[in-house]
């Protein structure tokens, strides 16, 4: 029973869906059964990939100790700029590439500048939120450009099937969730991540270039933003410049939620999709309990500093348990 | 003669001006546990830092086992065998006993440019076996190296330099910040080096610790070695009087 306990409390991803758990009962029955129903699950399943994706990323690159407020910036970006490109002429594929790489640079800027200049990253994705932001809507030229109807829905964001509960876009977030969660547990450079973020020093000692882990991390945190505003942008069909503001800060939410710890070292991609589905879960809750949707971020607030107290509170336990087997 | 497993001719090292290191040297032979003493500033570091592969000297060379070896990293340095246990502890606290001892050095299953799936099962059972090498005993190699007491930790760092068959240790301060019981485990794990046939370099500023380990005592002041003699027939007495 007590090994099971520790277990329990060692893992604060577990919390989190305890308190999952909980709050879709409450919310079930203060919406009247709806928010179970079928179109309510399908409504929330659509959008759960983009927010998802986005904090998968952010917590990959929190446990590897740095972090990056300019993913809400990219994600409008991404699509912004391959709207541009598909405009000019260029095929489908080769734009959504070409978005994509520049989501990796982006992510290469805000590492490089982070690493060589010793600056806190919460810096330097500050300024590049405002400046992927202002890029966006500069060559948007102020009017979000039309969208081909051509393109190719059906991977990313059509219903699997007609009347299923899930879109392509959900396949995209569980294939690339059991591959991010797969690289930081089953491979060496996951191993190189973690041990970068747990103890910088003492990665570099054991000759991990810890600075080109960093720089990954921040293109593949960057890159996972794009793609995530990607798929929102085939979802509403129009590109618009405003899309992804707050969600930065979501995203770390949801992260912290699950389990990360900002000072590096410690999180999983399982902690990002739960503290994800909880944020969503609240959201669509108190709306269907017809609660003012003012409340919102007041809940997330609370929801965040109780995520926090509640991990550190486990963890304590955690080592007294350990303390008294040892007697 | 054996030859020296370590040998450092004329090692020189500037600090944006500051002269740290004066034509050092320095000859260890196979199996000594060498002391090395000194104030702060004293050269110590620095010339550990060289043979660590974090930094590198301006002039001088430096020779493993007989031939002259360029150390341009902490990996070029394992790989010359050359394994330096730090006095913050080289091991990540968040992460599992089995994972930190194959930080870098990772078996793997398969792998694409050295990337690729750990051989998880491998790694519990070598770092078991490891661990019970240096006398230690841990509950599980899946018990996280912050739940470790200090001492435990650095019996660990060396079970992991032993486990990649190093042949020369280099412990630089291990035992600060550590309690008297767990400082004894740290010496004890030093005087058990050369029942494992391997050389150690044991720096400190405590020198009943370096007198109670080590065969040899090296001191250095401003730079420069300025004592170099067998434990045997030397006293902590003497040593002090030079620095």
């Amino acid at each position: 029973m007590k090994r099971f306990l520790k277990i329990y409390l060692d893992k604060p991803e577990l919390a989190g869906l305890a308190l999952l758990i909980v709050l879709l009962a409450v919310f079930q029955v203060k919406s009247n059964g709806v928010l179970l129903s079928f179109e309510n699950v399908r409504g929330v399943m659509g959008l759960l990939p983009e927010m998802a994706l986005v904090a998968i990323g952010v917590t990959i690159l929190m446990i590897c100790g740095e972090f990056d407020l300019s993913v809400g910036s990219v994600f409008a970006l991404m699509p912004m700029s391959m709207a541009v490109i598909l405009n000019s002429g260029v095929p489908f594929t080769a734009a959504v590439l070409l978005g994509l790489a520049i989501c990796a640079v982006i992510g290469f800027i805000n590492g490089y500048v982070t690493l060589q200049f010793s600056i806190p990253s919460f810096i330097t994705t500050l300024g590049m939120l405002f400046i992927a932001r202002s890029l966006t809507i500069v060559i948007s030229g102020g009017f979000p450009p039309l969208l081909p109807s051509d393109l190719p829905t059906w991977l990313f964001t059509d219903y699997i099937w007609q009347g299923a509960l899930f879109r392509m876009s959900f396949v995209w977030f569980v294939g690339i969730a059991v591959l991010a969660a797969a690289l930081l547990s089953l491979t060496n450079f996951g191993n190189w991540i973690r041990a970068t973020g747990g103890f910088n020093e003492a990665a570099a000692s054991m000759g991990i270039p810890v600075k080109r882990v960093k720089i990954v991390c921040f293109m593949l945190c960057s890159v996972l933003a794009g793609f995530a505003g990607l798929l929102q942008v085939l979802r509403l069909g129009s590109p618009l410049p405003s899309i992804g503001e707050g969600l930065e800060l979501q995203a770390v939410a949801a992260a912290v939620i699950g389990g990360t710890a900002l000072a590096g070292g410690i999180g999983t991609v399982f902690g990002a999709i739960i503290g994800t589905l909880l944020i969503r879960t609240i959201d669509n809750g108190l709306v269907l309990s017809r609660v003012d949707a003012n409340w919102f971020k007041f809940a997330i607030g609370v929801l965040t500093m109780f995520a926090v107290i509640a991990n550190a509170w486990m963890g304590k336990m955690s080592r007294k348990i350990k303390v008294e087997a040892h007697k | 003669m054996t030859t020296p497993v370590i040998e450092c001719r004329n090692l020189q090292k500037w600090y944006s001006g500051v002269h740290a290191l004066k034509n050092v040297n320095l000859i260890i032979h196979p199996g000594e546990t060498v002391g090395l003493v000194g104030d702060n500033g004293a050269g110590k570091s620095t010339l550990i830092k060289i043979l660590s592969g974090v930094h590198h000297q301006d002039s001088g060379e430096v020779m493993i086992e007989g031939r002259k070896v360029d150390l341009r990293s902490p990996k070029d340095a394992m790989r010359h065998g050359l394994e330096t246990i730090y006095q913050y502890n080289s091991m990540v606290p968040t992460m599992s006993i089995a994972r930190n001892l194959f930080i870098g050095r990772e078996p793997l299953k398969w792998s694409v440019f050295g990337f690729g799936l750990m051989d998880q099962k491998r790694m519990r059972a070598e770092s078991v076996q490891a661990i019970a090498d240096v006398d230690l005993h841990l509950r599980s190699p899946d018990a996280l190296v912050g739940e470790l007491s200090g001492g435990q930790r650095q019996g660990v760092a060396i079970a992991r330099a032993m486990h990649f068959k190093s042949k020369v240790l280099i412990l630089d301060e291990p035992t600060n910040h550590l309690s008297v019981k767990e400082t004894d485990k740290v010496i004890g794990f030093v005087r058990g080096l050369k029942a494992q046939g391997l050389t150690g370099i044991f720096i400190s500023h405590n020198m009943q610790h370096v007198f109670q380990s080590c065969d040899r005592i090296v001191a250095m002041a401003r730079g420069e070695i300025v004592f170099d003699k067998p434990t045997a027939a030397t006293s902590i007495d003497e040593v002090h009087a030079l620095l």
